[in-house]
Parts: structure tokens; sequence; C-alpha cells
């Protein structure tokens, strides 16, 4: 019984993920500018790390857990090295 | 799906945990389709990158905690980085599309002096 509570319950969760991942590319894909579609990609990062931190609970396993605090970091470092550049023109100076 | 030894109540409790944090993080992303200029646009994700993104590792703490039988709270972690980070990488941006539209000269850009 809590194993079917678990599965939808996680299923409807990572719908709603992904439905939010699908409208934070289209923001990106649309733009209007070039901030519009770096902010949009900093959306898709967090929300792929929330998918992937309920991919480890409906699973059960340990290892997604690594691989979303690295996603976390990554798209910080991203986030970071675009807006630097969309300010300077170059990452490192 | 391995269906552990989690009581109904755990079951229902991280369900409406994950589902209320990732109803939280949609929310703020339509927030990025409907408002009309960048600056209220870069407000919008933010209410995923707090609460939603709280309530999800809420979720995922409890779980852990309940299979494990012992307190994990390794998702803490992640939750501290992001708070850390998210105004920074925002606010970055926000300076940077200032720096940008102020350049060109564009109609709804907001003064210099002007306290938010």
């Amino acid at each position: 019984m809590s194993g079917a509570v678990l599965s939808w319950g996680l299923g409807v969760a990572q719908l709603l993920l992904v439905a939010a991942m699908a409208i934070a590319a289209w923001r990106i894909v649309r733009g209007p500018r070039a901030q519009d579609r770096v902010l949009g990609m900093d959306t898709l990062y967090l929300n792929a790390m929330l998918l992937i931190v309920v991919f480890g609970v409906r699973t059960g396993s340990d290892l997604y857990f690594e691989a979303a605090l690295i996603i976390g970091m990554l798209g910080f470092a991203a986030t970071v090295a675009l807006a630097k550049f969309l300010m300077r023109g170059e990452v490192i100076e | 799906m391995t269906a552990p030894d989690l009581p109904l109540w755990g079951a229902v409790a991280v369900v409406v945990l994950a589902v209320a944090g990732s109803a939280l993080s949609l929310l703020g992303v339509v927030g990025l389709v409907r408002l009309r200029t960048f600056y209220e646009r870069v407000h919008a994700p933010t209410l995923g990158a707090t609460l939603g993104m709280a309530l999800v590792l809420a979720a995922s703490v409890l779980f852990f905690t309940l299979t494990e039988r012992r307190f994990m709270p390794r998702e803490i972690l992640i939750g501290l980085f992001l708070t850390v980070t998210t105004p920074v990488t925002l606010i970055l941006l926000a300076r940077a599309a200032l720096f940008r539209d102020r350049g060109e000269g564009g109609e709804d850009v907001p003064e210099a002096g002007e306290t938010p």
C-alpha cells in the first residue's frame, strides 16, 4: 500500500517538475534577450536537480544525492560565468 | 521500485511534501512566462529555489530517515549551498542585464538612483 502511494505520488511530483523544465526550455528558446535565456537555463538546472532528488527517493538509492549536489554546483558555476560574460564580454580577465 | 518497510503515514507525508515542493517550483516557472519584463521575471523562479527546493529536500530527508531508521540530514548540504548561491547568481545576472540595457538605452530600464 505505501509502495503504491509512493510510486504514484512521486510520479505526480516528477510530472510537475518535467512540466516546469519544459516551460523553462521554452523561455530559453524564445528569449527575447540573452539574459532571459540565461535565467531560463538557471531555472532548468534547478528543476533538473529537484527531479533527480525525487528520482533518488523513488528508487531508494543513495547515488542520486551526489548527482544532485554536482548538478547544483555546475548550475551555479555556469550561471555566474554566463552573467560575467554578458557584463564584460569575457569570463576570465 | 523498492517498496521498503515504510509506514503508510510516512509514505503519505513524503508524497505530500514532494508534490507541494514540485507544485511550487512549477508555479514559479509559470511566472517566467507570464511576467512582462526581464526585471519582473528574474524574481519568479526564486519561489522554486527557496520553498519548493526546501520542501522537496525535506521529503528526501524524511524518506531516508524513515527507511534507514536513523537521522539522514545529507540533503541539508544541497539546501545550504543553494541558499547561499541563488542570490549571488541572480544579482550578478540582474546587474549584467542592467549594464546591457543602460548601454543600449531601452525604454523600461530602472533609473540609476531608484531604490527598488
